[in-house]
């Protein structure tokens, strides 16, 4: 295992990328420097950057090399690395706290029940404990804005499935590593469809196409498969959200 | 006004391609766009427009289409198609007129280019079309692409493309698993002679090759982390794959390096069977060559001339097939 102390870490990616790693495997600490260390980039950009995005543990910087040396920028951001401790700095003042209506349903969930089984609980227990668990953005990516959340606690963690599910609708969560993913459009997959919701995390006319940014929270607000039904006219699936505390 | 193309016949790989959409990355979203910006680059000059101008992609796929009542002009850049018009020229197609494209054998994308570019709605501020995204769909049979009719490019001039010796090795940088590979094997994917997969797609080329798949050391399980086109990944089956425009933002599989972008034009064109070899540079020859690339493109309105057209003018006549729109000559099958 590779000490802490190798991290964070700078490389180039590319010719015109640059990697900032915070960690090599999922960590909360870590996704939470990298979301931090993002949005700091963001806003105040250095010279030259054309556009960043942040993965699980790490963030990708580009720049136009026709206009900047990419080992300028490498030189800069590890400045900019340095200044701060950033697995202590916490999460971005912006982001929002969201609720979006879910179906724990066996109707729209099949395989809920199964998921319950495997880790010998009742589906009501379960249901309960995905309500309550405090899930964060981690980061956007698969398809345009689909977030994967997490993390689930410790005990509810199940591996993928080894078979993989033809076909979940849109709007499906996903289960599986302690993470959910909210599926932006209907497609396979080897992670267990445990809800539904109505939202759609890809909005391509609306003013914020992606609704959802990494750093964000969201909470389920429990309803009927019936309502989920009945909401899915609204691209926001009847999702609300709030500064987050 | 607005005039309209249709597309009469379209195989599979036929879409619609701008530059793509830069700056996406964080929605999840990679840039797309025409797989061999250089051709896009050289098209929309032929007709004088803005650069970001849509046209129609072909992947190694036959087209038909049709004026309406409009003419229009075009340009024709990428791989060289079969066609009785000039490859890298600009061409006026009167009214009601059917034209139709063959894939030739030099190269795999070719673009169709119109004056004032394809007017179809804008999603995050492209043209593009990003199956792997779920934006938009193949074009097919019936589809009326709208235009402008009105323009002021001008029919019959000629890009001299001058490209590159496509023999050489591509040329590729250190990316950042290159280290988790041993010099051994990072020599051996030097020393071998891959050719391009016909199963590639817009979202990777998959390369093919005689001997043993390429392996990294230790740390198979690689945290998902930004992916970007060019990147050289291996797969767990030690499969080497080139990610291309509609590529996933973010992606597991170690990656032994990164093409150059100046190669990648050159390398997107190979067609399947052709060999092709890498080869390691720094990162100084790399951003060297970029700029010197990226000024010369700036040059190729120079390029652009007019092309002789009076049949008196062509010496070997009689070697071009008037009557079926098969043009005579390297392209012929």
């Amino acid at each position: 295992m590779t000490p802490a102390t190798d991290f964070p870490r700078i490389a180039p990616l590319g010719l015109e990328g640059v990697l900032v790693s915070f960690a090599d495997r999922l960590d909360l600490k870590a996704n939470s420097a990298a979301i931090a260390f993002r949005s700091a980039l963001e806003a105040d950009r250095p010279d030259g950057v054309t556009e960043t995005s942040v993965s699980l543990a790490s963030v990708l910087v580009c720049c136009d090399a026709t206009v900047t040396d990419p080992d300028d920028l490498l030189e800069a951001l590890r400045a900019r690395v340095k200044a701060v401790d950033w697995y202590a700095e916490g999460l971005p003042k912006t982001r929002k706290l969201w609720h979006i209506p879910a179906a724990f349903d066996p109707e729209l969930s099949p395989q809920l029940p199964e998921m319950a089984a495997l880790l010998d609980m009742s589906v009501s227990d379960l249901t309960t404990e995905i309500l309550a668990a405090p899930l964060r953005v981690l980061t956007i990516g698969f398809a345009p804005g689909q977030p994967y959340l997490g993390a689930l606690p410790g005990h509810l963690n199940l591996p993928r499935q080894t078979d993989l599910t033809p076909k979940v609708p849109a709007g499906a969560l996903v289960c599986a590593v302690r993470q959910i993913t909210l599926f932006t459009a209907p497609g396979p997959t080897g992670w267990r469809h445990i809800g539904q919701t109505a939202f759609r995390p890809f909005q391509p006319k609306a003013e914020r196409p992606f609704p959802l940014s990494a750093g964000d929270e969201v909470r389920w607000r429990s309803v009927s498969a019936y309502e989920i039904k009945s909401l899915r006219d609204d691209p926001m699936g009847g999702a609300t959200h709030e500064p987050a505390p | 006004m607005t005039a309209h193309l249709t597309l009469t016949k379209a195989g599979p790989g036929a879409t619609l391609q701008d530059r793509g959409r830069p700056s996406q990355l964080a929605g999840g979203v990679s840039r797309g766009g025409a797989v061999d910006p250089l051709a896009l680059l050289e098209g929309a000059l032929l007709l004088g427009q803005d650069t970001d101008a849509a046209a129609i992609e072909l992947a190694t796929t036959p087209i038909t289409l049709r004026t309406g009542q409009h003419p229009a002009i075009i340009a024709l850049s990428g791989a060289p198609m079969r066609t009785d018009l000039a490859w890298n020229a600009t061409h006026f197609l009167p009214p009601e007129t059917e034209l139709t494209l063959q894939p030739g054998r030099d190269g795999i994308y070719s673009y169709l280019h119109i004056a004032g570019g394809f007017r179809t709605d804008l999603v995050l501020g492209s043209r593009s079309i990003h199956l792997k995204a779920g934006i938009g769909q193949p074009l097919q049979a019936e589809d009326r692409l709208p235009y402008d009719p009105k323009t002021n490019a001008t029919a019959d001039l000629v890009l001299n493309t001058n490209r590159p010796d496509q023999n050489a090795p591509i040329r590729i940088l250190s990316s950042v698993q290159t280290a988790l590979f041993a010099k051994e094997e990072r020599v051996r994917f030097e020393a071998t002679r891959f050719t391009p997969d016909p199963r590639s797609t817009r979202s990777a080329l998959r390369l093919s090759h005689d001997t043993k798949g390429f392996e990294a050391n230790g740390q198979l399980d690689i945290l998902s982390e930004a992916t970007l086109p060019g990147d050289i990944q291996i797969t767990g089956d030690g499969t080497a794959y080139v990610l291309m425009p509609d590529c996933q933002t973010t992606g597991g599989y170690p990656r032994i390096a990164a093409v150059i972008p100046t190669d990648m034009p050159r390398l997107v064109q190979t067609p399947p069977g052709k060999p092709l070899t890498f080869r390691f540079v720094s990162r100084e020859e790399a951003l060297t060559l970029h700029r010197t690339e990226m000024a010369r493109r700036k040059t190729l309105p120079k390029q652009i001339g007019p092309r002789l057209r009076d049949p008196r003018d062509i010496p070997d006549l009689l070697s071009y097939q008037l009557i079926s729109g098969i043009t005579a000559g390297r392209e012929e099958p």
